[in-house]
């Protein structure tokens, strides 16, 4: 009875995130709906609750040993499945082994829409139904900051240790109290090879001079997403995106606004650029490494050679989540290598479990070596993880952002 | 029988305006309910948001306020999104008057028995969702398209393309809201009797004259109804915006958006969901009072 649904959710899932866009349309879709209502109720009374909410989050009574349930959010087409029957094997069998039911919902299309959809419980510090959510690094961390995030019980997670080392130490949760991540991705370019030999002669890219070429003139697109853009701009000018200063952004901004201003950039969007890249209007685009991969053969995907991005998606267990020890057991789950192997055969993302190339290696040798999905310290080092940002100087930046792109 | 009758004059009794009046307060009940808290309500907290200051050093957080300047600084920086919403707007709403009003009057006068079928077609389309509609215009209007290519060979697109260009953003303006102009102008022009037409030809009126004199002045709430309908959503919309344009046609729907999700700015988010219900307002009470047709209320 539930296959039917969950394939049609997974096809949904799929045809948006692959000919749609998942970012933006649904959080298109979504913003009619969720953000007026949120604008109507939300933003009355949080005076009081705002001031009130402690640096650390509250817990709820955990009812995980009475209640053998869990409720997870996670992005669409983030985890294993069976294609045919809808079904996700790695899910079905933790659900086997632990006799806790897991209710998986596709349900976070975009940060900040995610956000917005909760974002009034939170603040009124009550439970948002959800045990597990998987948000990116700045989000997170906004979360952790906020006391939206519980403390981690280690000692039910005890394949934590497994989290790979570059991973370990982040600024917004410097010993991993908090968050565990679940894959991570590289802000990268990508094109489509036979149209870039048309257009330039040579079906390989690896810089912002190439995409920049008034070859491209109106042909290629960067992402909405302002760390990813800017990222990968900032260090294309030789500024290290880890740790930049506020003339090294707005010279950036210059580079982009001039490359708008020129025509040479077509549009800014999200997932979008990915169907655009199929039917041939795009060439060239910044866009997220394992989308590229999805697209197959005919399409190329690298870093640049100044730097991609390298973001993570974490999970993470709200406030007053009612399930917290069997969130934990998920995430404990998830933290085996071999599990996570499968998942990340599957996703094409970054795994962040140590040990899992190996797994992998029994299975699929091809895939241990896939760069994408287990990259080599080489490939790690020509990538950086965005700066985490004041509240002040995010606002900032995202406004100068998002009045260069037409905002 | 005497005593009768002054009992029934005092006695409460409705009389039958009273008890239609009545009525009409029932009647009336689940619409106003539905008003007060679907719009009146969240209309109220929407003001009070927009009025919200921040709270320091809290990304996000905004606090009761009488933050008046919100509008002042969201008109000094939109007012480009506001004026390109208003054009774009009305020049979607002026194409789908001329392609509807033709099309509405074959279908009131000359269908015959093809009338309801070629009603259904023009709803036809909104059986899909809006926003896969105008994700198949990208396909229509797409650089290697037909429609692209023959008007590349005639060198007549400044771009040398429509998709991602204000052309495409008012194309799928139009597209999205024809049916909203078509259906008032049918039901306006149905209803006009066709021997007033004849009479004024058997008055020596030229078809022109007969169109100017009897058939334009007939349709005219349904014309009325077709504007309003296709230019107030037209102005607010910001789908065809985000999918056909480029980052030089953001319409004011985008930067209400922007603003709620991306910069978690909710004030200046409702001052400018304010301001455009204000201006729509006067924009449509000045055309009402223009075009003259009190009949429509």
């Amino acid at each position: 009875m539930t296959k039917e649904p969950t394939k049609a959710a997974q096809d949904i899932a799929g045809l948006v995130r692959s000919s749609l866009s998942r970012r933006r349309v649904l959080q298109a879709a979504g913003v009619g709906g969720v953000a007026l209502v949120a604008a109507a109720c939300g933003t009355g009374g949080d005076d009081e609750a705002g001031a009130s909410v402690a640096p650390s989050a509250a817990a709820a009574q955990d009812a995980s040993d009475a209640d053998k349930v869990a409720n997870w959010s996670n992005w669409p087409l983030y985890i294993d499945s069976d294609d045919a029957s809808g079904q996700r094997p790695s899910l079905e069998a933790f659900q086997a082994a632990n006799g806790i039911s897991v209710a998986y919902t596709e349900d976070v299309n975009d940060n900040n829409e995610f956000y917005a959809k909760v974002r009034t419980q939170l603040e009124q510090g009550q439970d948002i139904g959800r045990d597990l959510v998987v948000l990116t690094d700045w989000m997170a961390a906004l979360w952790i900051e906020n006391g939206y995030a519980q403390k981690l019980d280690k000692a039910i997670i005890p394949n934590s240790s497994n989290l790979i080392p570059k991973l370990q130490g982040v600024s917004f949760d410097p010993s991993r109290d908090y968050s565990l991540p679940w894959q991570s991705g590289f802000g990268a370019l990508g094109w489509n090879k036979a149209k870039l030999k048309e257009a330039t002669g040579t079906d390989t890219m690896n810089s912002l001079d190439q995409l920049f070429d008034p070859g491209l003139k109106g042909r290629i697109t960067v992402l909405s997403e302002m760390r990813d853009t800017m990222g990968i701009i900032m260090a294309w000018q030789g500024a290290d995106p880890s740790n930049f200063t506020e003339d090294q952004f707005n010279t950036a901004i210059e580079a982009l606004t001039q490359q708008i201003d020129s025509g040479q950039i077509r549009q800014v969007t999200g997932n979008d650029y990915a169907g655009a890249l199929e039917s041939g209007d795009v060439i060239a685009v910044i866009g997220w490494s394992g989308d590229m991969i999805q697209l197959g053969a005919d399409f190329g995907v690298a870093l640049p050679e100044t730097g991609g991005t390298l973001w993570t998606d974490n999970m993470l267990i709200p406030a007053l989540a009612a399930h917290k020890k069997n969130a934990e057991l998920i995430m404990n789950y998830y933290y085996d290598p071999k599990v996570a192997a499968e998942v990340a055969a599957y996703v094409q993302y970054i795994s962040p479990v140590e040990g899992a190339q190996e797994a992998m290696a029994l299975v699929d040798p091809a895939l241990a070596d896939n760069q994408w999905i287990f990259p080599s310290a080489e490939t790690l080092a020509s990538s950086f993880v965005f700066m985490t940002l004041t509240p002040e100087q995010d606002t900032a930046y995202q406004r100068a952002f998002q009045k260069a792109i037409g905002n | 029988m005497a005593p009768v009758l002054p009992s029934t004059v005092v006695a409460p009794a409705p009389t039958a305006g009273q008890r239609r009046s009545r009525t009409g307060y029932v009647l009336l009940f689940p619409g106003m309910t539905w008003l007060a808290v679907f719009f009146a309500i969240p209309f109220v907290t929407l003001f009070l948001t927009s009025l919200q200051t921040p709270v320091p050093g809290k990304s996000g957080r905004y606090r009761f306020g009488l933050e008046f300047g919100n509008y002042a600084t969201a008109l000094a920086e939109y007012w480009p999104a506001f004026l390109r919403s208003f054009i774009y707007a009305g020049i979607a709403t002026a194409l789908a008057l001329l392609i509807s009003y033709p099309l509405a009057y074959f279908i009131a006068f000359r269908s015959g028995r093809w009338r309801g079928l070629m009603l259904v077609l023009v709803i036809a389309p909104s059986f899909a969702s809006f926003l896969l509609r105008t994700y198949a215009w990208k396909t229509i209007l797409a650089d290697e398209s037909p429609i692209t290519t023959f008007l590349n060979s005639l060198h007549v697109l400044p771009d040398g393309r429509i998709l991602n260009t204000s052309i495409a953003v008012i194309a799928g303006l139009t597209y999205n809201f024809l049916p909203f102009m078509v259906l008032p102008l049918y039901a306006a022009l149905e209803k006009i009797d066709p021997r007033l037409i004849e009479a004024a030809n058997d008055l020596y009126a030229s078809p022109a004259t007969s169109f100017r004199k009897v058939t334009w002045p007939l349709s005219m709430p349904g014309v009325v109804a077709g504007t309003l309908l296709t230019f107030i959503p037209a102005a607010g919309d910001y789908i065809n915006a985000e999918l056909l344009g480029s980052t030089k046609d953001r319409m004011v729907g985008n930067a209400i958006q922007t603003n709620f999700i991306e910069f978690r700015d909710y004030p200046t988010a409702s001052a400018l969901s304010f301001v455009l219900m204000a201006a729509i307002l006067v924009l449509v009470f000045t055309y009402i009072r223009r075009a003259g047709t009190e009949e429509l209320f």
